[in-house]
């Protein structure tokens, strides 16, 4: 693993850097979202789910184009046929676009969820609850995939 | 998995855990901007409050991780440059940072004394003074940067 890092060559290093620097950016984002959300389920909605709503959107969403950018960029470098993709790649491509597809999920259900609440007269809305618990879903994912690209499990 | 990769991704993950927490911290910081009135900006330094665990993870897991990392592997060495940068870069997004975040606990507490009187609704121009104190904000700007130069030496390792 150590020689592998110390010969990658040096044009690898900027996709890499932007992978993970979206990375990073889409678990903040994450982390911002989950926190906000899950603070409205006990307390004052509306606030809350709305703040949340708007770190998936501004945060979490552009980071991962970011990310799912610099994958594919550092993918193409690698070299990989297809043929012989070790398996944290699968981990990786899995949580990847699965995780977007959630994320878009958790953005529309928060987001219909903050409408409902802004209308008024409601304490609480379901949508915001399945989209918060879609979010810690997305987030655990996340967890998984850094567990994968970083140990690189065979 | 070897105990190196195991190291690798506690490094990361730690480091993850430190961004994460900048991101919350900047969230509420720019969020928070022009809130005056001690009940709103506390509903911010409650979001802001788990990332203070985070942020303590992350500054001090980067370190423990890396260093054991640089002495684990063979190609490195704790005394290779691009490793001594980041040691230096630790030091200054750890110490900007503190004294950074100084100013906004304190604004918490303001906040709090302020809703414990009972003034939780009234418009403290103090609370708005230290929500946007300049010098706070260039504390966390020169605090973000160094965590940002740390990625990108961690990566390009110059010298290596």
């Amino acid at each position: 693993m150590s020689l592998v890092v110390s010969i990658r060559p040096d044009d690898w290093n900027f996709p890499l850097l932007l992978h993970i620097v979206g990375a990073a950016l889409l678990v903040g984002g994450l982390v911002t979202a989950v926190i906000a959300l899950l603070l409205g389920w006990n307390r004052e909605s509306a606030w809350y789910s709305r703040l949340g709503f708007r770190a998936l959107v501004f945060i979490a969403l552009p980071a991962w184009f970011v990310m799912r950018i610099g994958a594919q960029w550092i993918y193409s470098k690698e070299g990989f046929t297809g043929d012989d993709e070790p398996g944290w790649l699968g981990i990786g491509y899995l949580t990847a676009d699965l995780g977007g597809i959630l994320l878009l999920l958790s953005i529309i259900l928060t987001g219909l969820g903050v409408r409902q609440l802004g209308r008024g007269g409601r304490e609480t809305s379901v949508l915001a609850r399945i989209g918060s618990v879609i979010a810690v879903l997305v987030l655990l994912a996340y967890i998984v995939a850094v567990w994968a690209m970083s140990g690189k499990p065979d | 998995m070897e105990f190196y990769d195991w190291l690798l991704f506690l490094h990361v993950f730690t480091a993850f855990s430190l961004v994460s927490a900048l991101v919350v911290f900047w969230f509420v910081a720019v969020a928070a901007r022009n809130v005056d009135r001690p009940v709103e900006s506390l509903r911010f330094f409650r979001i802001a409050k788990p990332a203070n665990v985070l942020v303590v993870i992350g500054t001090i897991g980067t370190l423990v991780f890396g260093v054991w990392l640089a002495i684990d592997a063979d190609a490195y060495h704790p005394w290779d440059g691009w490793v001594l940068i980041a040691l230096a870069l630790w030091l200054v997004a750890a110490g900007t940072g503190q004294r950074g975040g100084q100013t906004y606990a304190e604004a918490a507490k303001l906040a709090a004394r302020l809703d414990g009187e009972g003034r939780g609704d009234q418009p403290s121009e103090e609370l708005r003074v230290r929500l946007q104190d300049r010098r706070a904000m260039w504390l966390n700007i020169i605090s973000s940067l160094a965590v940002v130069l740390i990625l990108v030496d961690m990566i390009y390792k110059p010298g290596a």
